[in-house]
């Protein structure tokens, strides 16, 4: 299957590169301004300059859906990076030292920071330093860490009995070369599949906590909190909540799509190990 | 396994511990005294030194944890230093009422997930297994609190057949309150019932390919004999483990949910504590959750090893 592109493949890439490409022109280009407030086109029909209508304080829709676009990747890209840096060089260590008291702490920790989810640290977090996409993007982090940990994990035990690393040792490498040399570069299609998933779980986590008020605050936009405004007016415009919903739904497909696609793209040998959600 | 269990089980009590520690410190953190907000500005040193006495936080950090924490133990959570109620008595109401809708919503999701799961397994090769298995990667794509968006806009506004938010206590009207919770349970379950389907669909294939399965099956049994004798309980083992993931998912997707059908349950006390800066009860919350995850995982652990006995 190496180098073959799948069905998975092409169709999360295309979705992530929508919401990609919607980000990127947003700093250049929206129809309208995404904040602008204007009782005259409140609760406006879609149509004539606006394709998506506006919501009840006359923001266009689709404006606003572009730049929450930027938003759910800033969130993504921050938390993903948080728990990418963090959490793998903890799964090496402990990958590559699976006896050691090291080992064992890592994982122990890995264990109790994985009982608190990003939602509870996000609330925790938000109590103590008031809501927002700070609060939102460091819980979010913090709350993958384990799972990249594991993973990362998983992988180098794997690695570190192959002939390579036999070789290595015994031509007298020492365990930080070995890591940054032979380990690394062999469990980063697992990372970067893991970095997927996790990114797919981030957007669903910033959106449920925008929702609750404790992600992105006001005016930014955010597609988790245009379903929270847009759930008081589900009887009369629901339009309101079938976009943001929509895109939310299709950025987690995407990231969920491409991940998959890509462990069957990059490494055949390392598809046992599941990214974790 | 009794070595075990006892390892375990002190791990646990360790992580619980820890946990304590944890919380409580997060949230001395926080800016401001207690006693200051609630008697505002215009209090005299004095009210506030007085105060802060009857509260206890004039006391060193340590032993205001070692307070706090012993009276968990005992079930005491504590005064609420902003309403003056008891929190334990709060917390507890709370816990039943997201317990059921947890509960639900794990049914929801198995009922669902394991037939699909090993129908979309047996059918791997044909179209219909393929559906299912994208329907899943949908279901999958979809956030529970948007769910229940979407439910409410189907059953409350379109059909108009239930009601699109609100908790009747069971002890009041039976029939009310199993209507009001059919679309919560549903919100929760659908999307874990999205998650499961994947993971019973993949067990079931491994076990498929066991010679032990084949050895079943060449002794004269039915594929779905086979699959039913030998087949289900070691494809069990791996999804009890996703499950009990997913019944610590369940009870962070029910804090969302109850704010979607607005539900008095232990996410909205959460909430509604952050919100008046309730720092004992927000804390209390925390741990209880927090607690809950680490003995579902404990649960889940062992259930592992009762399932499989290669891992004794």
């Amino acid at each position: 299957m190496r180098g073959r592109a799948n069905a998975g493949l092409l169709v999360g890439g295309t979705l992530v590169g929508l919401v990609v490409l919607a980000a990127l022109v947003s700093f250049f280009w929206t129809p309208h301004d995404p904040t602008f407030v204007d009782a005259a086109r409140k609760l406006r029909e879609p149509g004539g300059g606006y394709p998506l209508g506006a919501d009840k304080f006359g923001r266009d829709t689709f404006s606003q859906l572009m730049v929450g676009a930027r938003t759910t990747l800033y969130v993504g890209v921050v938390a993903v990076g948080i728990a990418a840096l963090v959490g793998t060089p903890l799964g090496v260590v402990a990958g590559m030292t699976p006896r050691g008291w090291l080992s064992e702490l890592i994982m122990r920790v890995n264990d109790l920071v994985f009982a608190f989810p990003a939602l509870l640290l996000a609330v925790m977090l938000g109590a103590v330093y008031g809501p927002g996409t700070l609060t939102a993007m460091i819980a979010i982090g913090v709350a993958t860490v384990p799972a990249f940990a594991r993973v990362a994990r998983a992988a180098t035990l794997q690695v570190m009995v192959t002939d390579y690393i036999l070789a290595a040792r015994a031509a007298g490498r020492r365990r930080p070369g070995i890591a940054v040399r032979h380990v690394l570069p062999n469990i980063g299609s697992v990372l970067i599949v893991q970095a997927s998933v996790s990114f797919a779980i981030a957007i669903l986590a910033e959106a449920a906590l925008s929702f609750l008020g404790f992600g992105t605050r006001p005016p930014v936009p955010s597609w988790g909190r245009m379903l929270q405004e847009s759930q008081e007016l589900l009887f009369s415009t629901p339009r309101l909540a079938l976009w943001p919903g929509l895109a939310i739904a299709l950025a987690v497909l995407g990231f969920n799509l491409l991940g998959d696609g890509l462990r069957d793209f990059l490494d055949p040998k390392l598809r046992r190990i599941r990214a974790e959600r | 396994m009794t070595l075990y269990l006892v390892r375990r089980l002190a791990v646990l009590i360790a992580s619980a511990a820890v946990a304590a520690v944890a919380v409580f410190a997060f949230m001395a953190l926080l800016p401001g005294d207690p006693a200051e907000i609630a008697l505002g500005v215009n209090a005299t040193p004095e009210a506030v030194a007085e105060l802060r006495r009857q509260f206890g936080t004039d006391r060193p950090p340590v032993a205001q944890f070692l307070d706090w924490s012993g009276g968990l133990l005992q079930g005491d959570f504590g005064t609420s230093y902003v309403t003056s109620a008891p929190i334990g008595p709060q917390i507890s109401d709370r816990l039943g009422v997201t317990a059921v809708l947890v509960l639900g919503g794990m049914v929801v999701a198995l009922v669902l997930a394991v037939p699909l799961g090993t129908f979309a397994a047996v059918h791997h090769r044909d179209p219909l297994g393929a559906v299912v298995s994208a329907a899943s990667q949908v279901g999958i794509a979809i956030p529970a609190f948007l769910a229940g968006i979407l439910l409410v806009f189907v059953f409350a506004v379109r059909a108009q057949a239930l009601p699109s938010g609100g908790y009747v206590p069971f002890a009041d009207d039976p029939g009310e309150w199993l209507r009001g919770l059919l679309l919560p349970w549903l919100s929760l379950g659908l999307v874990q019932g999205a998650v499961l389907t994947r993971y019973v669909r993949s067990a079931v294939l491994d076990v498929m390919r066991e010679d032990y399965l084949r050895t079943a099956r060449a002794k004269g049994r039915g594929r779905t004999g086979a699959l039913w004798r030998h087949g289900l309980r070691n494809a069990s083992v791996p999804v009890v483990t996703v499950l009990g993931l997913q019944l610590a998912t369940l009870l962070i997707g029910a804090v969302v949910v109850e704010r979607v059908f607005v539900i008095p349950g232990l996410g909205d006390l959460l909430l509604n504590g952050v919100a008046g800066r309730d720092l004992l009860l927000v804390q209390g919350v925390v741990m209880v959750l927090v607690a809950a995850v680490l003995l579902i995982n404990f649960v889940v652990d062992v259930a592992y090893r009762v399932l499989d006995p290669r891992l004794r």
